[in-house]
């Protein structure tokens, strides 16, 4: 399984390539228009990473996260979520820049491959902004009214949160 | 709304520290914030580029138009109303495989045009149709193949192995993205 994941990457790249070049693509001069797009979409994030990174390396170091989850925790525990993971919960819905601020805090201070890591992998990689994207699908048609909308997709990001920390209990500690 | 939760951040962090005796702390890590901040976008960008790159290729050389078509028996369930040669399925096909290939650019145009065409039908505009909100919560659960961004973190923080986490991530967007559907619809027949 380890030796394989080292295939994916290096035999996704040939693929596309090759498809391209037998569609007889530019794959070149195509490459780097997307690419320039990448980076420049990547960097357009850059200031409200600085604004929010910085405020939640703040928010660390007062020691008020460390207050707040020793609140949460007699709560959150009986359930079998570990109660590191809970601002990203609260986060992840309304922030993509601010959601992977967190990730990244917790990446560095429990390490991506432990199983507060893995259950915060697995949350951020199974759910979207939700309330960003209806904000803007919904916008974009002058829909006032959405309805059951806001109902369905916070049940649907609930299941994605419980059910990441039972996956990373099954799949990698019993 | 994020207007409110950063100052929050740093309205509770400051008088915090200053309760906690932890001021020196807050002030090293708005230095090092900000430098962590660059740190991170500098080392995501290079791999940020190369995938959007050849996913530009894939795109121009037709793999989601031929995506695509592998949708269209599944939309037909979810979609009764619609045809399967309507442009309401196609946009979606298009917005449901720029969304697994992790085009977030791409497909966001396709959603909103798919939005219009299905507003089109819609008796009254303003109110939306029980079909525009199981779309918008496809669209709300993640369904993306390959979290580009995710592995990339893993991989700058060191991880043994960024990819062991996708099979689970596979199951968990699968799992919400049914729930998400089935309730969706459960609420539209309880009106």
């Amino acid at each position: 399984m380890n030796r394989f994941s080292f295939y994916i990457v290096p035999c996704f790249i040939l693929i596309i390539v090759a498809f391209g070049l037998l569609k007889k693509i530019q794959v070149f001069d195509t490459f780097l228009s997307g690419a320039k797009e990448g980076l420049m979409s990547t960097f357009s994030i850059a200031p409200s990473l600085i604004a929010l990174i910085t405020s939640i390396a703040m928010l660390k170091a007062s020691g008020a996260l460390d207050i707040f989850s020793s609140f949460i925790n007699p709560l959150v525990s009986k359930i079998g979520v570990p109660s590191q993971v809970v601002p990203l919960m609260l986060l992840r819905p309304i922030s993509g820049s601010g959601s992977l601020a967190l990730l990244d805090s917790i990446f560095s201070s429990c390490g991506p491959d432990s199983q507060v890591g893995r259950i915060a992998s697995v949350l951020m990689g199974s759910t979207e902004t939700t309330f960003y994207a209806i904000a803007v699908y919904f916008g974009a048609i002058n829909i006032k009214k959405t309805r059951h909308t806001l109902r369905s997709a916070v049940i649907a990001d609930l299941s994605s949160y419980i059910l990441s920390c039972l996956i990373i209990k099954i799949m990698f500690y019993s | 709304m994020l207007n409110y939760i950063w100052a929050a951040i740093i309205i509770i962090s400051v008088v915090c520290s200053v309760v906690t005796g932890r001021i020196e702390c807050v002030s090293d890590a708005i230095f090092s914030g900000t430098k962590n901040a660059i740190d991170l976008l500098i080392s995501i960008s290079g791999m940020m580029a190369l995938w959007t790159g050849l996913l530009k290729i894939a795109d121009k050389s037709g793999i989601t138009v031929i995506l695509s078509k592998c949708f269209a028996p599944i939309l037909k369930k979810i979609f009764p109303e619609y045809d399967n040669n309507s442009p309401v399925v196609k946009t979606i096909c298009m917005n449901i495989t720029a969304n697994l290939l992790g085009l977030g650019n791409a497909a966001t145009p396709f959603g909103i045009a798919a939005m219009k065409e299905m507003n089109k039908t819609n008796l009254n505009k303003n109110i939306a149709s029980d079909s525009m909100v199981t779309f918008m919560v496809m669209n709300t659960a993640s369904i993306q193949l390959v979290p580009t961004m995710l592995t990339i973190l893993r991989q700058k923080h060191g991880s043994a192995s960024p990819f062991e986490v996708m099979p689970a991530i596979w199951i968990v967007s699968a799992l919400s993205l049914i729930v998400g559907v089935c309730f969706s619809k459960l609420f539209s027949k309880n009106k």
